[in-house]
């Protein structure tokens, strides 16, 4: 835990902040409406006497008192166990029904069948992952879920082809990049026993990369979410940074109902685009839920 | 088959299903019209269920659903949903096509009580009475005052024998 003592100068009520990030996270689930409503998943958890309590920003995402996947609306797909802020990008993104969307780390498919249910399962969501051994994961959500409409693909996102769809450009895509886990400790606590500054820098790189694709793969007025589950800014806000000035894209707003804080503009002697306020930080203290960045891109202007 | 062709199933990409017998180019592959024929014989569901998907092979009788369509072939991991099994001799629809579809089914669908259908997502085989065909069942139970099917199923000698693959089984 002794990681997160650098962002002391960031965070308000560190305190606070660290406790948090002792507590084990609530159980949460979110509404796949691919295939059940609210109202159907609702009345069997209360048939299986599974108590459970929606959230204030989003009615689709229950907090619930079992474990996500014991459960029979588990069983029928008509939910899926989801770390409250790992939902925040999908709904960022906001793909309509019939759009081609590109979701470049896909693995293990929490937001591609999420993406999946806000297009109403059809369109076309292309699900990348350039670990092969992810795959059956992934594959394995998309068919619990009732997916149809995806196509799942195996390759490295900084180069991603669309040649086997002989498209173009994608109306869309979310970027919800490989990243240090910072705002995982909760979920898994031994997630910062590996934390080095050389494997944010390496990572980082990584990062660029697959954002700087993603822009040049998505359509002019299209939209790129670019997200991480970690509070490192040479991840995030410098990531930002880097691609705002090599590709042809703006930082928009974006709606969500949870509290977060605005990116930074700088971090340790570095200063970062002022529009990269634009982007959201959520931390484990102000929502009770794990810590995640996202931020909202326009390609084109 | 109009010709006798020497094309074969290339179990490296998805092909789309020809829309007929006379489009058909490699041998043993199912058509669309079989597809959707056989889903409606079996199950009773309607035709136009399947309006806005496209079928594919990939890997020898693997054949997978997809909502909208592409060009055929496919270079890909997996393109929609496993959704049947063909060329042996009972077809055979996946769990998660009879969770997505079975839904739209009236025929040689089963219905179980609480008690058999936690039997049932626990993978195991149970002795019942059934007074309908033998074979693959989609079997479901009642959930929120619906029906809601679960997977499927094999009904023989009075006993229906779970297929929910272990990955999916569940102690409820």
């Amino acid at each position: 835990m002794d990681a997160l003592e650098r962002y002391e100068p960031i965070i308000d009520d560190f305190e606070a902040f660290r406790a948090a990030c002792e507590r084990p996270l609530p159980s949460v689930v979110r509404v796949n409406e691919i295939k059940a409503t609210r109202k159907q998943v609702t009345e069997a958890f209360d048939a299986e006497g599974v108590a459970w309590e929606s959230r204030d920003w989003n009615e689709n995402v229950l907090k619930i008192d079992s474990s996500p996947g014991n459960t029979w609306p588990s069983f029928h797909g008509w939910t899926h166990g989801q770390e409250e802020v790992s939902s925040i990008s999908a709904f960022a993104l906001d793909p309509e029904p019939g759009e081609r969307v590109l979701d470049s780390c896909a693995a293990p498919g929490s937001k591609t069948t999420q993406l999946g249910a806000l297009m109403d399962d059809d369109g076309l969501i292309v699900a990348n992952d350039s670990n092969l051994g992810r795959l059956s994961a992934l594959r394995f959500n998309t068919e619990r879920l009732g997916v149809t409409c995806v196509a799942v693909t195996n390759q490295d996102a900084r180069n991603f082809s669309l040649k086997p769809f002989g498209i173009e450009a994608f109306d869309s895509t979310l970027v919800d990049v490989p990243c240090s886990c910072e705002g995982t400790i909760r979920k898994n606590p031994t997630a910062l026993d590996d934390w080095s500054l050389d494997h944010i820098e390496g990572v980082a790189g990584v990062q660029r990369g697959i954002l700087r694709r993603a822009i040049q793969a998505t359509k002019e007025g299209g939209s790129v979410v670019y997200s991480t589950c970690t509070f490192a800014p040479e991840e995030n806000e410098a990531v930002l940074d880097y691609v705002l000035k090599r590709e042809d894209c703006r930082l928009v707003e974006y709606d969500i109902g949870l509290q977060s804080e605005p990116g930074l503009t700088e971090w340790q002697g570095d200063e970062y685009d002022d529009s990269i306020r634009k982007a959201k930080r959520f931390y484990p203290h102000h929502n009770d839920t794990g810590g995640f960045f996202c931020a909202k891109l326009e390609v084109g202007t | 088959m109009s010709e006798q062709s020497t094309k074969t199933n290339d179990g490296q990409r998805f092909d789309r299903l020809p829309a007929t017998a006379e489009e058909r180019d490699v041998a043993g592959r199912a058509t669309r019209e079989e597809i959707i024929d056989w889903w409606e014989d079996r199950f009773g569901v309607a035709p136009e269920t399947f309006e806005s998907y496209s079928f594919w092979e990939k890997g020898k009788g693997k054949i997978w659903i997809l909502r909208g369509d592409l060009d055929s072939p496919v270079h890909i991991e997996a393109l929609g949903m496993t959704f049947l099994r063909t060329r042996q001799r009972h077809w055979k629809p996946t769990t998660n096509a009879a969770q997505r579809f079975g839904g739209f089914a009236n025929k040689n669908v089963i219905e179980l009580d609480d008690e058999q259908a936690s039997r049932f997502v626990r993978g195991d085989d149970q002795e019942l009475d059934w007074g309908g065909d033998w074979g693959y069942l989609i079997v479901s139970h009642e959930i929120t005052g619906g029906r809601e099917p679960l997977g499927v199923g094999s009904y023989l000698h009075g006993e229906l024998q779970s297929l929910v693959p272990k990955g999916r089984q569940r102690d409820l």
